[in-house]
């Protein structure tokens, strides 16, 4: 299930860097499933200026609410505006529909910080 | 998944592990706060029929001459006047009109009565009992709860599904009325009540039995539903939760449960307080309230108006039906009106709200 081309975080993020350089970022679909039912999205707002694993956001599910970290540093391009109406997006789609920002990166050598699929994989077993 | 050993597993522990319960503490005993999707769950109970185990809330048989004295001291509404069958929701108040808890009691016969009070507050019940039992040769007060369970049947489709399976038509039972009936051959106790705002039965039966009669009803097609989607549908539903929405520091007038209690009895133990309390009015009340902005309320926020903190959010949090986030809170009197504009501190940020009136939702009956 989790795609193997995308970089990952230990707070359950995933990176995907795109041809032109800009990276998306999301929730791994282990985050969505322990999170539950997401009803709420708080995204950074356009411009936003992110730091590799700080707070860049919230995500509400009905019982609880929960902080957003960004696994990279960089400029907010483009958000998805379509999980704000439609927070289910995140549990349905949490690689692809639910995607959370694009981010033009300040430091691609960052990337390097982050869990390769095999990685995630290990902490995830490990955490089970 | 590993939970703490000190907390108490009600009969049908195994059953919801079995059936991917996600198991979270609850008044001291390990309860399923969901299995799928809570969102999924309530819905289910609203368009067809759901499952909820409520064995964590206490069953204490109380029994013999004094029973219905020794209930009548202690409750909200009295319980001499009550009919054997019938079900009466109501208050156990401090003498400072404080609720220690809010239950329901049933009479099964004339010297029998059974009291279902909420987990956490099982105790705090039974020793208040005891406090006012000055005929303790004329009352036997017994906790069955470990060796019965009790599953809640809630939705539009529950009476019928519950028919394929009772020994008796139970379509014929009122609210607030029970009836002895036979589930799948076992003898069980029905009682047309609920806590979802949805038409249902609540079954108490023998907790060997609970597992095997879960399983049936899911077989007919009920959903099972944790913690998690009773909360939503509570909340939907303008039903307050002990613990959250009222408690020993508030009493009945300010929680707006005004038609649940009648102070002026000879011998009730609250009577001073509640008669002063409904004869002076009071200073806070509980609200419900919608929220116009962007943001989801929740237990513990603060209620702001204009600028100046008036209260606190007791419950919050989304509704599924009405598509919209929903919370209950106090607030003073002044500012209790249904349309009064307010706000909720989410973490830091003042979001627009507005009181509105209770219950969020209701049934259309039929």
């Amino acid at each position: 299930m989790t795609p193997d081309a995308l970089k990952y975080s230990e707070e359950h993020e995933w990176v995907r860097v795109e041809p032109d350089g800009v990276a998306v970022l999301g929730i791994t679909d282990f985050a969505a499933e322990s999170l539950g039912d997401v009803v709420f999205v708080e995204l950074p707002e356009l411009g936003a200026e992110l730091t590799q694993f700080e707070k860049m956001g919230e995500i509400e599910s009905v019982k609880a609410v929960s902080d957003l970290y960004s696994p990279v540093s960089g400029t907010v391009a483009e958000r998805n505006e379509s999980i704000i109406d439609s927070p289910e997006l995140v549990n349905d789609s949490p690689f692809d529909a639910g995607w959370m920002v694009r981010v033009t990166l300040a430091d691609a050598a960052e990337l390097d910080n982050l869990m390769t699929h095999s990685e995630y994989q290990a902490l995830l077993e490990a955490q089970s | 998944m590993p939970t703490s050993d000190n907390l108490r597993q009600t009969a049908l522990y195994d059953t919801h592990i079995a059936l991917g319960g996600r198991i979270v503490p609850f008044g001291g005993w390990a309860m399923p706060i969901q299995y799928d999707s809570i969102l999924r769950e309530a819905r289910a109970v609203r368009s067809n029929v759901g499952l909820f185990d409520v064995s964590h809330m206490g069953r204490l048989k109380i029994q013999g001459a004094g029973a219905a004295p020794l209930l009548s001291r202690v409750l909200s509404l009295g319980a001499k006047s009550m009919r054997p069958g019938r079900a009466r929701y109501c208050l156990i108040c401090n003498q400072d009109g404080g609720i220690i808890d809010d239950c329901i009691v049933y009479r099964n016969s004339e010297e029998d009565f059974l009291l279902v009070p909420n987990a956490a507050n099982t105790v705090a019940v039974i020793d208040w009992l005891a406090r006012w039992n000055t005929k303790p040769n004329t009352v036997s007060i017994n906790n069955i709860t470990t060796e019965t369970a009790m599953i809640a049947i809630q939705g539009p489709q529950s009476i019928p599904t519950l028919n394929e399976i009772t020994t008796d038509d139970i379509s014929s039972v009122l609210p607030f009325n029970t009836i002895r009936t036979r589930i799948d051959g076992i003898d069980a106790m029905l009682a047309h009540t609920g806590y979802t705002g949805e038409d249902g039965f609540e079954v108490i039966l023998p907790a060997e039995d609970a597992a095997g009669v879960w399983r049936l009803l899911v077989e007919q097609g009920a959903a099972s539903c944790g913690l998690g989607a009773r909360d939503v549908l509570r909340l939907e539903a303008g039903l307050l939760l002990h613990g959250n929405d009222m408690s020993v520091d508030t009493n009945p007038y300010e929680a707006g449960l005004d038609r649940f209690v009648r102070p002026d009895r000879r011998g009730y133990v609250a009577r001073e307080a509640l008669l002063r309390a409904r004869d002076n009015g009071v200073q806070k009340k509980l609200v419900g309230f919608f929220m116009t902005g962007r943001g989801i309320p929740r237990h513990g926020y603060a209620i702001h108006h204009y600028g100046r903190n008036i209260g606190e959010v007791t419950s919050g949090g989304p509704s599924p039906l009405l598509d919209s986030n929903i919370g209950l809170g106090y607030v003073p009197a002044d500012y209790s009106a249904v349309g009064t504009h307010i706000q909720i501190d989410i973490r830091g940020r003042l979001i627009d709200a507005e009181v509105t009136s209770l219950p969020f939702y209701s049934r259309r009956k039929k």
